[in-house]
C-alpha cells in the first residue's frame, strides 16, 4: 500500500543544497556591472545633521559615489497602510533614531564601499532623545493590525472589585531584535523605467507595491525576485529603507547596487519586538473560576510611526471570563520602528497572563494545570464562535503525562538536587490562525510531471516540500515529480508569509488547484495532452469560515534548576504538546514548535536590547553582546503532536504552526523559576541579578 | 575595515624588526581578537605581523615550572596532560572560556593581551578614555553591567576579560619577553596596569615586544584548587564573576591561599585580603565568607554592576568550597 505523504516526515528537498552552501541567498547574486552600497548610519539618535564630509570617502580608489540628503533622489518616503511606516531614504537632514541611514557610499566592490562608509564623517546637532517609556507622552492609538486596540465584554471593573481573590500585577518585557541568520539585503537594478529587485523578503509583492510607491511608477514595471530566505521572523515583512535606497543608489549610479545590511545594521532600521508594560488585574472565585480579566499594555514606538504590540490578543480570548477588557497605549521614544516580530502580542503578552495564572494558582493553592482546565474555553470567549477545531485539552493531557506532572510538589523551593534547587512550571500557548488571498497556477506536463507556481517565498520553514507533498498525494503522483516554483512577482500572487498564515493560505491554494486538476484529469481519462493541463486558482477565505474561531493551541511544561548562591538557571527538560490542524510533514513541523521553544527559552532567560538612555546608542548590537542561547543552554525537547481532524478551517486543513510554540514558553520558564526558587520574576530576561536576592534564604 | 598589509615573519628576530619597522604594526596570534577589533575600527594598524611560524608551541615541564609558549592554542594547553595533573584549576578556566571554535584559533599570548570587552570601547561612536584617551568614559553612567567594580578609576571601569589570565594571576606565573633590547621576565603581579588616569596603558609591555611564553611554578604537593565563572549563559561567555583559588591546607586548617578573582576587576585581580582572612583559619563557610567579604571591602558598584559584588562574594565562596572539598 502506497504511504500517505501528508503528514510524512520528508526532508526538505532544498536540504542537500543548503548543507553544502549551494543555496542561493540574495546576497549570493551577481548581476553583470553590479556595485556594492554600504550605508552609513547615526550615531545619535535625535537632532539634525550639520554637515557631511565625504572627502576622505570620495578619494578612495574605486569610489563611486556617496548619496546624502544633499544629493539624493526625491522620492516618496512616506507610507500608507498596510505599509504605514515612514522609510529614512535621505530626504532631509532630520535624525529619529540611534542608526539611522544617513549616507550610502557606493563602490566597486563591498570592501572599498564599506571602508569609505567608516571615513564619511557627519557632524550633527543632537538633541537629548526620548528614551523613557515611564515618562515620555502616553497616546492611544487607532487600531491594532484594523481593529480597535481597546475592547471589553461584560462589566470587567465591577467583577473584579467583587472577586473574592484579585491579582494585580505588571509585567515588563524589553526589547529584542529578531536577528534572522541572514541579514537584509536588495539589489538594485534599473532598465529604463523598469526595476528589478532581488531581496530577502517575507513578501515579494509587498515590496513591489511599496517600491511602486517610493518612485511613483506603476507596479507592474516592477520585478522582484526572492532567492531563499535564511529566516525572517517577521522582521522581513515589509521593505525597510535599504531596499528603496539600493534602488535610489542604483538610479543614481546607473549601475546594479547591492546594499547589505551588517550584523550591527540588523538593529537599526529592520524592526524590532518592542519593550512592553502590562498591568493584568484578575478577579477569580475561591473555587479558581476567573471572573474578570482586565489586561493593559504599554508598548514604545517611533516618533515618527504608531506600531503597537498588540499583547490583548493573547488574553482576550485565552479562557472563559465573562468579564474582560484590554487595552493598549503607546509611547513615542527615539527608536526605530518596532514591527512584528514572531508571535507579535502574543509572546509578549503571553508571558504577562501565563505568569499571572501561575501567580493566580498559587494565591488558590491549586495546581496550575488544574486552574487552566476549570477555566477551559469551549468556545471562543472573545467571539462567541465555536472553535474549527480545538485539542488543548488533549495537549494538557499529553504532555502533562509525557513530563510527569503529578510528580510536582506543590510547595515553592521544595526540591533540591545537590545545590541546585529545581522547579517544574507550565504554561498555555496560544496563536491565532488565519488566511489570506493566495492564488496558484499548477501544471501537469504530457510527462506525468507537475509544476506549482506561487509568488509566496521560502524563508528556511521547508514549504517547497509541504506543498509538494500535497499536491502529489491529491494527484496520486510521486512526490518527486512535483516542482515548485517561488519566490517572484512574475509568479501568481502570495500574500506576506507571517501570522504562521502561509500553509493555511498557500497550501489552500494549492489544495484547491491540485483537486481541480485531478477534476480535469478524471474529465480526460486521465490523459494529458501534448501541452499538458493548466489550472489557475484564486483562492480567497470563504464566509463560512467566519462561523468559527481559528487557533492553534498548545502546553509547555519545563524543568529548571537554579543554582541559588550564583543566580543562573539551566532549562533541564521541556516537554510540550500542540494541536495545529493538519500537520503536512511532521519533520518540518516540529522543526516551528521547537524553533519556537528555544526562542521562548532565550526570551526567557536571554534576550535583551540595551540602550544608553542619555544618548540612545544600542550598546549590545551584535551577536557576542546580545545574548541568545548556545547548544549548552537547551535541554532535550520533546514535542508532541495532539491529532485534530479540522474541517472547518479552510481547504487544507492546516491551522498556523510558525509561531505557536514560541507563546507561553517564555512564562513556562519563569514559572519554573518561582517554583524552584520561590522568586517571581516580572521583567524579562531572568538574569542573575533578578535572582541573587532572594533565590538563596 | 583599514587596508593594512601582512607579513609573516619566519623568526623571532624577524618578527621584532617587522614591529620596530612601522609603529603602527602589531602582531597576530590566532586572530580571534584583534581581527575582531579591526573589523570594528577599534584597532587599525597599518601591518600586520604573523608569529605563527614561531617555535612557541610547547608545553613542558622545566626544573620547577611548567612552560608554556605563547603559540600553544587555549586547546592545546587546556588538553595537555601536564596541565591536567598539576594546574586542574588552569585547565578548567580554558574549558570556560569562549567555545570550542575559539579555543582552537587562540594563543595563549593572544589571550592575555585581549582587550576589554567594554561596549563604549567598542564602539567608535562613542566616548571611551581606553581607546581614546580624553574623549570620558560612556560606560560610568552608561550601560555598565558588564563592567568591574574593583581597580576602578574615574577614567575607566573596564574589566579584563581573559579568564586565563585570572588562573595564572592565583598561580604567579612568569611572562617571557622577548624585544630588540633583549629578554626579560614579568612578574605577573607586574603584567597589567590599573586604569588609573591612563587607562590606554594596559600592560608593561613596551611596543614591539613579544611574549614568548610563561613559567608557572610547580605546585606545592597536596594543594587543592577551583575556578568557579558565573556567566550569563552556558557557553561562549564572559565572566560575570570568576574565582581562581588554591588552597594548601593541613588536615582541615587553611595553611595558605592564594586567590584571585576575575569579570569584576580592572585587571586580573589578586586579594591578598582575602588570602590572609584565610591564612591560618579552619575550613569552614565561616571563613569563606569572611574572605569573601574581604575580597570585596573596597569594591565599588556602578548601578548596573552593583549585583557584581554580591555575585563576587557568592563566587569566591563558591571556589573556596569546591577546592577545600576537591
Ligand atoms: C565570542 C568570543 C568569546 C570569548 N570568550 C572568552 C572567554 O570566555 N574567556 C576568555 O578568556 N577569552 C574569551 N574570548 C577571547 C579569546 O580568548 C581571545 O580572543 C583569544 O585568546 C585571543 O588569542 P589570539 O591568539 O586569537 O589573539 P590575536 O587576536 O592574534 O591577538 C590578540 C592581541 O594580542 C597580541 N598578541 C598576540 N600574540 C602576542 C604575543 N605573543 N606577544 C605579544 N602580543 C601578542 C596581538 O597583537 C593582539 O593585539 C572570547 C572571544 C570571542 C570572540
Ligand atoms: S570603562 Fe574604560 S573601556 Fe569602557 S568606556 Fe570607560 S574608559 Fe572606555
Amino acid at each position: 500500500m502506497r504511504q500517505p505523504l501528508i503528514g510524512a516526515p520528508l526532508d526538505r528537498v532544498e536540504g542537500g543544497e543548503k548543507v553544502t552552501g549551494r543555496t542561493v541567498f540574495t546576497a549570493d547574486v551577481v548581476l553583470p556591472g553590479m556595485v556594492h552600497g554600504v550605508v552609513v548610519t547615526s550615531s545619535v539618535a535625535n537632532g539634525r545633521i550639520r554637515s557631511i564630509d565625504a572627502k576622505d570617502a570620495l578619494a578612495l580608489p574605486g569610489m563611486l559615489g556617496v548619496m546624502t540628503h544633499e544629493n539624493a533622489p526625491r522620492v516618496n518616503a512616506g507610507g500608507s497602510p498596510p505599509m504605514p511606516s515612514l522609510l529614512f531614504l535621505l530626504q532631509n537632514d532630520a535624525v529619529q533614531f540611534d542608526r539611522q541611514p544617513v549616507a550610502v557610499v557606493v563602490a566597486e566592490t563591498f570592501e572599498d564601499a564599506t571602508r569609505g562608509a567608516e571615513l564619511v564623517r557627519v557632524a550633527y546637532d543632537a538633541i537629548a532623545p526620548e528614551m523613557d517609556l515611564e515618562t515620555a507622552p502616553a497616546y492611544v492609538p487607532e487600531q491594532i493590525f484594523g481593529e480597535p486596540a481597546d475592547r471589553h465584554r461584560g462589566d470587567p471593573r465591577a467583577a473584579f472589585s467583587a472577586a473574592h481573590v484579585r491579582l494585580e500585577q505588571t509585567y515588563r518585557t524589553p526589547t529584542e531584535h529578531h536577528n534572522p541568520l541572514e541579514t537584509h539585503g536588495t539589489i538594485a537594478a534599473w532598465a529604463g523605467d523598469r526595476l528589478t529587485l532581488y531581496d530577502s523578503t517575507q513578501w515579494a509583492f509587498g515590496v513591489r507595491a511599496r517600491m511602486a510607491t517610493v518612485f511613483g511608477i506603476e507596479p507592474e514595471l516592477i520585478h522582484v525576485i526572492a532567492p531563499f530566505v535564511g529566516g525572517a521572523f517577521g522582521s522581513k515583512g515589509q521593505p525597510w529603507s535599504h531596499v528603496a535606497l539600493a534602488a535610489m543608489a542604483a538610479k543614481m549610479m546607473d549601475r546594479p547596487v547591492k546594499v547589505l545590511a551588517t550584523r550591527p545594521q540588523m538593529f537599526a532600521w529592520v524592526g524590532h519586538r518592542p519593550q512592553t508594560e502590562q498591568k493584568l488585574s484578575i478577579g477569580c472565585s475561591r473555587d479558581g473560576r476567573l471572573q474578570s480579566v482586565i489586561h493593559e499594555t504599554t508598548s514604545e514606538t517611533s516618533a515618527a510611526d504608531d506600531y503597537v504590540e498588540p499583547c490583548g490578543v493573547f488574553s482576550r480570548g485565552l479562557y472563559a471570563v465573562p468579564n474582560y477588557a484590554m487595552s493598549h497605549e503607546l509611547r513615542r521614544l527615539n527608536i526605530s520602528k518596532p514591527t512584528y516580530m514572531r508571535a507579535p502580542g502574543e509572546a509578549t503578552g503571553s508571558f504577562a497572563l501565563e505568569s499571572a495564572m501561575d501567580e493566580l494558582a498559587y494565591e488558590l493553592g491549586m495546581d496550575p494545570l488544574e486552574l487552566r482546565l476549570r477555566n477551559y474555553a469551549q468556545t471562543d470567549p472573545d467571539s462567541g464562535k465555536p472553535y474549527t477545531s480545538k485539542a488543548l485539552r488533549e495537549c494538557y493531557r499529553l504532555a502533562a503525562e509525557r513530563f510527569d506532572w503529578k510528580r510536582r510538589n506543590p510547595e515553592p523551593r521544595s526540591t533540591r538536587d545537590g545545590r541546585l534547587l529545581t522547579g517544574l512550571g507550565m504554561a498555555t500557548a496560544s496563536g491565532g490562525s488565519f488566511r489570506s488571498h493566495a492564488d496558484v497556477r499548477i501544471r501537469m506536463h504530457a510527462d506525468g510531471t507537475v509544476v506549482v507556481s506561487t509568488g509566496t517565498i521560502e524563508q528556511g520553514t521547508g514549504s517547497p516540500t509541504a506543498y509538494a507533498q500535497i499536491a502529489a498525494e491529491i494527484l496520486g503522483v510521486p512526490y518527486e515529480r512535483v516542482r515548485f516554483e517561488f519566490g517572484d512577482t512574475s509568479l501568481p500572487y502570495a500574500p506576506l508569509a507571517a501570522g504562521s498564515q502561509t500553509s493555511s493560505s498557500v497550501g489552500s491554494a494549492v489544495t484547491v488547484a491540485a483537486q481541480r486538476l485531478r477534476e480535469r484529469l478524471a474529465e480526460s481519462g486521465g490523459r494529458v495532452p501534448p501541452d499538458g493541463i493548466e489550472i489557475n486558482v484564486e483562492e480567497k477565505p470563504r464566509p463560512e469560515e467566519d462561523d468559527y474561531a481559528q487557533a492553534s493551541f498548545g502546553a509547555h511544561f519545563v524543568e529548571v534548576a537554579v543554582d541559588p548562591d550564583l543566580g543562573s538557571v539551566r532549562v533541564m527538560r521541556f516537554v510540550a504538546a500542540f494541536g495545529a490542524g493538519r500537520i503536512i510533514n511532521a519533520k518540518l513541523a516540529e522543526s516551528q514548535f521547537l524553533g519556537g521553544i528555544v526562542w521562548g527559552i532565550s526570551m526567557a532567560l536571554f534576550e535583551e536590547t540595551r540602550f544608553d538612555l542619555r544618548t540612545g546608542r544600542i550598546m549590545n548590537a551584535n551577536l557576542a553582546d546580545y545574548l541568545v542561547p548556545t547548544n549548552g543552554d537547551i535541554p532535550p525537547v520533546e514535542i508532541i503532536m495532539a491529532e485534530e481532524d479540522d474541517q472547518h478551517v479552510n481547504p487544507a486543513h492546516v491551522k498556523g504552526i510558525g509561531e505557536v510554540a514560541m507563546t507561553g514558553s517564555a512564562a513556562a520558564v519563569a514559572n519554573a523559576v518561582y517554583h524552584a526558587t520561590g522568586v517571581r520574576v516580572r521583567d524579562l530576561p531572568i538574569t542573575a541579578e533578578k535572582l541573587l536576592g532572594g533565590a538563596r534564604r | 575595515m583599514k587596508p593594512f598589509a601582512f607579513v609573516r615573519a619566519p623568526s623571532g628576530p624577524a618578527a621584532l624588526s617587522a614591529m620596530a619597522s612601522n609603529s603602527r604594526a602589531s602582531f597576530v596570534a590566532g586572530g580571534t581578537s584583534v581581527l575582531d577589533l579591526m573589523k570594528i575600527a577599534v584597532e587599525e594598524p597599518d601591518v600586520l605581523v604573523d608569529i605563527n611560524a614561531l617555535p612557541l608551541r610547547s608545553i613542558e615541564r622545566r626544573g620547577d615550572v611548567l612552560l608554556i609558549g605563547a603559540l600553544a592554542r587555549m586547546s592545546d594547553v587546556a588538553s595537555d596532560a601536564g596541565v591536567r595533573e598539576l594546574f586542574p584549576m588552569l585547565a578548567s578556566a580554558l574549558e570556560q572560556s569562549a567555545s570550542p571554535q575559539l579555543r582552537n584559533m587562540a594563543s595563549i599570548g593572544g589571550n592575555l593581551m585581549q582587550r576589554t570587552r567594554c561596549p563604549y570601547f567598542r564602539d567608535v561612536a562613542t566616548p571611551c578614555n581606553k581607546r581614546s584617551p580624553g574623549s570620558g568614559c560612556g560606560a560610568i553612567g552608561g550601560v555598565n553591567r558588564s563592567e568591574a567594580v574593583l581597580g576602578t578609576s574615574s577614567a575607566c571601569i573596564a574589566t579584563h576579560p581573559s579568564d586565563l589570565a585570572v588562573a595564572l594571576r592565583a598561580l604567579d606565573a612568569v611572562v617571557h619577553v622577548t624585544g630588540s633590547k633583549g629578554d626579560r621576565d614579568i612578574a605577573f603581579a607586574e603584567f597589567y596596569c590599573l586604569p588609573s588616569e591612563t587607562p590606554h596603558v594596559e600592560t608593561t609591555l613596551a611596543r614591539g615586544e613579544l611574549v614568548s611564553g610563561l613559567s608557572v611554578p610547580l605546585p606545592a604537593a597536596g594543594v587543592r584548587s577551583a575556578y568557579v565563572k558565573a556567566r550569563d549563559r552556558a557557553e561562549c561567555e564572559f565572566a560575570s564573576a570568576s574565582a581562581a583559588v588554591e588552597l594548601d591546607m593541613a588536615g582541615q586548617t587553611i595553611r595558605s591561599a592564594r586567590i584571585a578573582l576575575g569579570g569584576v576587576a580592572t585587571v586580573p585581580w589578586r586579594s591578598p585580603q582575602a588570602e590572609s582572612a584565610l591564612a591560618g583559619a579552619a575550613a569552614s563557610c565561616d571563613a569563606y565568607e569572611r574572605a569573601a567579604r574581604a575580597a570585596f571591602a573596597a569594591a565599588r558598584g556602578f548601578g548596573g554592576n552593583d549585583f557584581k559584588i554580591e555575585l563576587g562574594r557568592r563566587t569566591l565562596v563558591r571556589a573556596l568550597e569546591m577546592a577545600a572539598s576537591s
